[in-house]
């Protein structure tokens, strides 16, 4: 199956620290893709450059094997971050925003509205104010806005790093029901949550991809010492 | 009687009888105010912006300007001014000295350095985050300028007040390039400056009133309009 989205030797430096190390990884289409690694291995700086909120030092990210700039990866992606952030309006308001401005007609954003807000469990929440929503709920929120989008490829960064289990549980059904229809990347510190949610999974060790490969095969005989030491929690930055 | 008391009773007095000259000089105070507030909107509002949000530069520097000449002294503008719209002025031409128009200018030009300041901080003070997460849902240049602007609105209000206020309260420019002149530039900071010097205490009192309800009046206005969308 041919990658959907992909990176071919990226390198992304901040001023002499080098964040990303000639970074090459693929996801294909309805597949989850994850991401793990230590906090601090370039899994952030990653999604932002295939989000196209970031521009690699050098190397280049092909969508369709096509060379893309950010502003067509902004096109196709769309990202849910760590730290949930709401627009100061209602739920709705913060759901439709990206069809608004995507020209989205008023009836089919009405749709995808309501399917998203279902898939994370926040029917009847339209009206509520999301900043005064828990952050459990505001994170369901940001899945909910993101999905809507119907992007062809959804990053997902740390999604339920500061969640309960039921929230998290709900979030991680949500990506896993969106992978159906797109490419999802996920990044995750939860190996459990890559275990349970991925059909590959890619280690980042200081910038650099140091094993990839199915779930079944990355957890119960890895190839790289320090992914063996990843998995069994004795690994540091 | 208390003069501050009398000034009182006379400021009601003249409120309700409707005084023709107080209610002019006090029409007048507002149109110039809020003309000056406005016109200096035009210009500072998009400053704040390309200030709060663009890096460019020199930013820093033209930041710690705006916010140095907030507290430009009155008189000191006034007289700048006055020799640029003076008749041997470079804009001599245009006849404006001695008219409400030189005084919309003169406080256009003095609330400048507060809308630029207070907006800017205003408009940084919004999460970042917000403008990433536009970006992320499609949003162009221009709509995540929006999304901002949108955050920062009542912090933008509030520039826009304090601005207004400094121009309605101010003396300097207005008497300076205004005159004084009665039934044409009299506004009720000269005219309150006047009547002290005839030792009109009372009526100066009053015309103060008039000043701080307004004044006042705009605040509490803001704040209620302010908690009723939260």
């Amino acid at each position: 199956m041919t990658p959907y989205v992909e990176t071919v030797d990226i390198t992304k430096e901040y001023d002499s620290i080098r964040a990303l190390d000639l970074v090459s990884v693929a996801a294909k289409p309805r597949r989850v893709t994850s991401i793990v690694g230590v906090n601090g291995s370039g899994k952030t700086t990653l999604l932002k450059i295939l989000a196209g909120l970031d521009t690699p030092s050098s190397g280049k990210v092909l969508i369709q094997g096509h060379e893309a700039n950010p502003s067509e990866l902004r096109a196709h992606c769309t990202m849910v971050f760590q730290r949930s952030v709401m627009f100061g309006t209602t739920v709705q308001s913060n759901v439709t925003y990206g069809l608004r401005i995507n020209k989205v007609s008023s009836q089919d954003a009405a749709l995808r509205v309501k399917s998203a807000l279902a898939l994370v469990n926040l029917e009847g929440f339209e009206k509520r104010h999301a900043r005064k929503l828990s952050s459990g709920e505001q994170q369901r929120v940001a899945m909910a806005r993101a999905l809507a989008l119907e992007r062809d490829v959804l990053l997902v960064d740390e999604p339920t790093a500061n969640l309960d289990p039921a929230n998290a549980m709900i979030i991680e059904r949500a990506i896993k029901e969106s992978a159906g229809s797109r490419t999802v990347l996920l990044s995750t510190h939860n190996l459990a949550q890559a275990r349970r949610l991925s059909q590959h999974v890619i280690h980042l060790y200081r910038g650099r991809v140091v094993e990839e490969g199915e779930p079944s095969r990355f957890f119960a005989n890895p190839s790289d010492e320090r992914t063996k030491l990843f998995i069994n929690g004795e690994l540091q930055f | 009687m208390d003069p501050i008391i009398e000034g009182i009773i006379r400021a009601i007095d003249l409120i309700l009888t409707g005084d023709p000259e107080v209610l002019s000089i006090a029409a007048l105070s507002l149109y110039v105010s809020v003309a000056g507030t406005l016109l200096a909107c035009a210009w500072s509002i998009p400053v704040a912006v390309a200030l709060a949000l663009r890096s460019f530069h020199g930013r820093r520097i033209v930041k710690g300007l705006f916010n140095a000449l907030i507290g430009v002294p009155t008189v000191a503008l006034g007289l700048y001014l006055y020799l640029l719209l003076s008749r041997a002025g470079p804009l001599g031409y245009f006849q404006l000295l001695y008219t409400p128009y030189a005084i919309i200018i003169g406080q256009s030009v003095l609330v400048t350095p507060i809308v630029v300041s207070f907006a800017t901080g205003a408009l940084e003070s919004v999460d970042s985050d917000l403008r990433t997460l536009a970006r992320t849902l499609g949003a162009s240049d221009i709509q995540t300028y929006q999304v901002v602007i949108r955050e920062a609105f009542w912090g933008v209000v509030l520039a826009i007040v304090a601005a207004f206020n400094r121009a309605f309260a101010e003396l300097g420019v207005a008497m300076m390039l205004g005159g004084n002149i009665r039934n044409l530039t009299r506004v009720l900071t000269t005219a309150i400056s006047l009547e002290t010097a005839r030792g009109e205490i009372a009526l100066s009192i009053a015309l103060s009133f008039i000043l701080l309800s307004i004044v006042m009046s705009l605040s509490v206005a803001i704040n209620l309009a302010r908690k009723s969308t939260r």
